[in-house]
């Protein structure tokens, strides 16, 4: 693989399918019905929201798709390949940065990279660097992780992500720590570099204005047990602005059948 | 330059009460011998030789059985973590073991090895190992578990996850086992070293027992001195920078 190849657009298509996908976790005698029959498709270079209350099974789905947890029943695949363990074509952000301090920024970026034959160091170097460009942080190469404020911190995740050039991005409330101010900015850049590089992300949020200012398509859980109850296609041109009065319409609608599907005592973020 | 001028100040000021003391007369000077004689004995020992020779042999000890806890210490260390039948049996042996004061093993080690260097390296191993293993079983389990499944997706398990994840990420509990271990190891040698002529080696303890054999307590404080300069030198050394490495990395320095 050359080094053009890493950072060329031309990835190939993703698609991920869900379906029938259950999952409960046990522990103790409590046992937690996290997904329940939950099916979903996402097209090549979607972007998906999927948002509801705490403990609707949004993030389990997210950590299956990444492979990190089996389902107990059903099936994903991503171009009809089954999915039972991690692969770096689905790569994942965290809402804690999970940056390892032990390594330096470009360190970081590079650490999937290295996992990945094919490229000679130098290479990988270079790779690592086009994307701490691509996140704006091409003067923090040395820098530490507790050098970095949150959002650059979430900055050099995204990079990271993006380095082995997935086809995939699984965020799990990547922006959920940050203040407004720097969560605004990298609204912003996700929804650019998702148009740049063409990738289909799955994104997990309780926040239903993020979940509409981001997503082509936002996906509302339910829980106990954690079900699909009602999907929203959002329309708006992009870059869209957070603060747009268009986007309050979707935002209303959304608020309003999330109200309806849960029970008042669960809290959900507006 | 300031603070290297501010503990140049303090010694100095040390040095000239305790010469002070020692003029005032108030304790016999075979109690207490002016800072001045002290100097000529280490003056003296370090011509003919003695002090040397008896530094190498007690460093050496040291070292030996030092490195050898610690390659033991990390893989066991590492091992208790990972398999709870590990941590149910080694683990809970080193944690009572880590317990008992080092200086415990010596009268069994030379029953086992006799007045020898094996009996030394046996105290030095016991007194490193159980701290190396229960600090780095300890680090391991601080070890967030979001460090290990990021990993995950980018492409590392097995035995790359823990070389280059659960390893570096539990450093800074591990060098602080590696110091505590090295503090163990260093006073259960010198009670050894002390208590016991060993045949094959005369070490610092041993010049340090002759002096008070011999009354010659200029012999004893100047050997005392040595043993707190090697004390420091090896956290200089050895520990200090580690130390500094991981604060920076970190970020938890003052």
């Amino acid at each position: 693989m050359s080094l053009s190849d890493e950072v060329s657009v031309e990835a190939p298509a993703a698609k991920l399918s869900i379906k029938g996908v259950s999952k409960r976790f046990v522990s103790g005698k409590r046992s937690v019905h996290a997904l329940d029959d939950v099916s979903l498709d996402v097209g090549e270079g979607e972007f998906v929201c999927l948002v509801g209350p705490s403990g609707c099974g949004k993030s389990t789905l997210l950590n299956l798709v990444a492979g990190l947890d089996l389902a107990d029943s059903g099936q994903i695949s991503a171009d009809g390949i089954p999915i039972n363990a991690p692969g770096r074509d689905r790569m994942v952000m965290f809402q804690e940065a999970a940056l390892f301090p032990w390594l330096d920024v470009l360190g970081n970026v590079m650490f999937g990279l290295r996992r990945k034959p094919g490229l000679t160091d130098a290479e990988r170097c270079k790779v690592a660097e086009f994307y701490l460009r691509l996140v704006g942080l091409e003067k923090f190469h040395r820098a530490f992780v507790h050098e970095l404020s949150g959002g650059m911190k979430q900055r050099v995740a995204l990079a990271r992500a993006l380095a082995p050039n997935p086809r995939v991005l699984l965020m799990d409330e990547p922006f959920g720590a940050l203040d407004a101010l720097t969560r605004e900015q990298l609204y912003g850049d996700i929804q650019r570099i998702w148009q740049q590089r063409k990738k289909t992300i799955v994104f997990v949020t309780h926040n239903v204005r993020e979940a509409a200012c981001l997503g082509d398509r936002v996906v509302l859980f339910s829980p106990h047990p954690g079900r699909i109850r009602e999907q929203f296609k959002i329309d708006l041109p992009r870059p869209r602005d957070i603060n747009s009065v268009e986007l309050a319409r979707h935002t209303t609608a959304i608020t309003a059948a999330l109200k309806n599907h849960v029970r008042p005592e669960a809290e959900v973020a507006e | 330059m300031k603070r290297v001028g501010l503990a140049a100040l303090f010694f100095a000021a040390l040095f000239v009460g305790w010469e002070l003391l020692y003029r005032s007369g108030f304790w016999s000077p075979v109690l207490l011998p002016s800072p001045l004689v002290v100097g000529r004995y280490l003056w003296e020992a370090t011509v003919d030789g003695s002090l040397l020779s008896a530094t190498l042999v007690t460093v050496k000890r040291l070292f030996l059985g030092y490195v050898f806890g610690l390659l033991l210490g990390l893989p066991l260390g590492l091992l208790t973590a990972r398999f709870r039948v590990l941590a149910d049996t080694l683990g809970l042996m080193a944690l009572g073991l880590q317990a008992l004061p080092s200086v415990c093993w010596v009268p069994l080690a030379l029953l086992w090895f006799g007045q020898t260097e094996a009996a030394m390296f046996f105290v030095v191993v016991m007194g490193t190992l159980w701290s190396v293993i229960i600090a780095t079983d300890n680090g391991v389990r601080n070890v967030p578990p979001i460090y290990a499944r990021a990993a995950r997706t980018m492409g590392s398990s097995g035995l790359h996850t823990w070389l280059y994840v659960i390893f570096p990420a539990a450093l800074p509990f591990i060098v602080g086992g590696m110091k505590q271990g090295w503090a163990f190891a260093w006073r259960s040698l010198m009670a050894a070293e002390i208590y016991v002529t060993i045949l094959s080696g005369f070490g610092l303890g041993h010049l340090l027992h002759y002096g008070r054999e011999l009354n010659a307590m200029e012999q004893v404080i100047g050997i005392m001195l040595v043993l707190l300069l090697i004390g420091l030198l090896a956290d200089k050394i050895f520990f200090s920078p580690w130390e500094r490495f991981l604060h920076h990395r970190w970020g938890t320095a003052k």
